[in-house]
């Protein structure tokens, strides 16, 4: 147990830097960037932030690597098909059951 | 081109609510499991509304570590979203405020980040606290069950539960990769890169988080060199 003037002493630091973080350049950068090599930089960064943290981590993600390498192969294979984010996140945890419940 | 609707910004961030809910779920277990009362555990997620840094967080306070370690911590594991706000903050119609901006960029997660990027043209006010209402919400309520009643669920349900949030993921960037090229080549790049930190001797030793941002800058300013956007006008052509 962590008693609560502590907690919230952690709390306060911890909260505080998470929104620093994402508030300073949120209202500092008001301007429209006019470079033309660091718009496509922030354009391209979602994807390779989101390519970089859900590859290979996806893996590891389950309880079992083949369950979560099914999962995985599911979740391309409906998004390909451009499904919704919704349907393509429960069908990733469906066929991960199952192929659990399969002793996996 | 705008969009400032807040029932689509409410039906695009439903998704992202049902996704938190199991993630944040699992986190609720187990933040009680490593020894947070269930209020403490509703309260970090809360005031912080991120994954990975909550997960790194609870440990840190429970075995009362250095408060500089807390923030070192906190400040790698979140650096992308410094990233992210500002390539959001290129992306915000002119009826944002400096008092929305305090409030929206509080929830900007990597989701609502995602789903806002991937919006044709301009994003408006209205569509912003559409698109965080419900995910924060999902968030905070998703931990709190799991805090309380986690211990109902088999196993096998948590497990199910946590490659959603990948799945999520993978639904925002496939579609994308599939109509650009140049998104797929820096997704690909990028996927590479964490592969080779993730297993890699020597580069594996680096923080999770901090490869993140290792591994998208270097895959993004590769291809802004070599792909670069076409002159100033319509951005983001990764969706259709």
């Amino acid at each position: 147990m962590v008693d609560t003037a502590l907690f919230c002493r952690y709390l306060l630091v911890m909260a505080g830097v998470t929104y620093l973080i994402r508030m300073l350049p949120f209202v500092l950068c008001k301007r429209r960037i006019a470079n033309r090599f660091v718009r496509s930089f922030l354009m391209y960064m979602p994807y390779a932030v989101l390519g970089a943290m859900t590859f290979p981590a996806i893996l590891y993600s389950t309880s079992s690597r083949l369950s979560a390498l099914a999962g995985f192969v599911a979740a391309v294979a409906l998004a390909w098909k451009e499904r919704g984010l919704l349907t393509v996140a429960l069908c990733a945890s469906a066929v991960v059951l199952a192929v659990e419940l399969l002793g996996f | 081109m705008m969009q400032n609707s807040f029932v689509k910004g409410l039906k695009d961030g439903l998704p992202i609510c049902f996704g938190y809910f199991s993630v944040a779920f699992a986190f609720g277990i187990f933040a009680v499991g490593q020894g947070l009362s269930a209020w403490q555990t509703v309260a970090v997620s809360l005031a912080n509304v991120t994954s990975a840094g909550q997960l790194a967080g609870v440990p840190i306070m429970v075995g009362r570590l250095p408060f500089l370690e807390m923030a070192a911590t906190q400040l790698i594991i979140n650096l992308r979203y410094a990233l992210m706000s500002v390539s959001l903050s290129q992306k915000v119609a002119s009826n944002v405020s400096i008092v929305d901006r305090l409030i929206i960029s509080f929830v900007n997660t990597d989701e609502v980040f995602a789903v806002a990027s991937g919006c044709p043209g301009m994003v408006g006010r209205n569509y912003l606290y559409g698109l965080i209402l419900t995910p924060y919400i999902g968030w905070s309520f998703g931990t709190a069950v799991g805090a309380v009643a986690g211990n109902v669920l088999p196993a096998i349900v948590i497990s199910a539960l946590g490659i959603a949030i990948y799945g999520m993921f993978v639904a925002i960037v496939v579609p994308a990769m599939r109509k650009d090229r140049a998104v797929l080549g820096v997704t690909f790049c990028a996927v590479g890169l964490s592969t080779l930190f993730r297993y890699a001797p020597g580069l594996r030793n680096l923080s999770a988080g901090m490869a993140i941002v290792v591994c998208a800058v270097a895959a993004s300013a590769l291809f802004a060199w070599l792909r670069p956007l076409e002159a100033e006008g319509e951005e983001a052509p990764s969706h259709g």
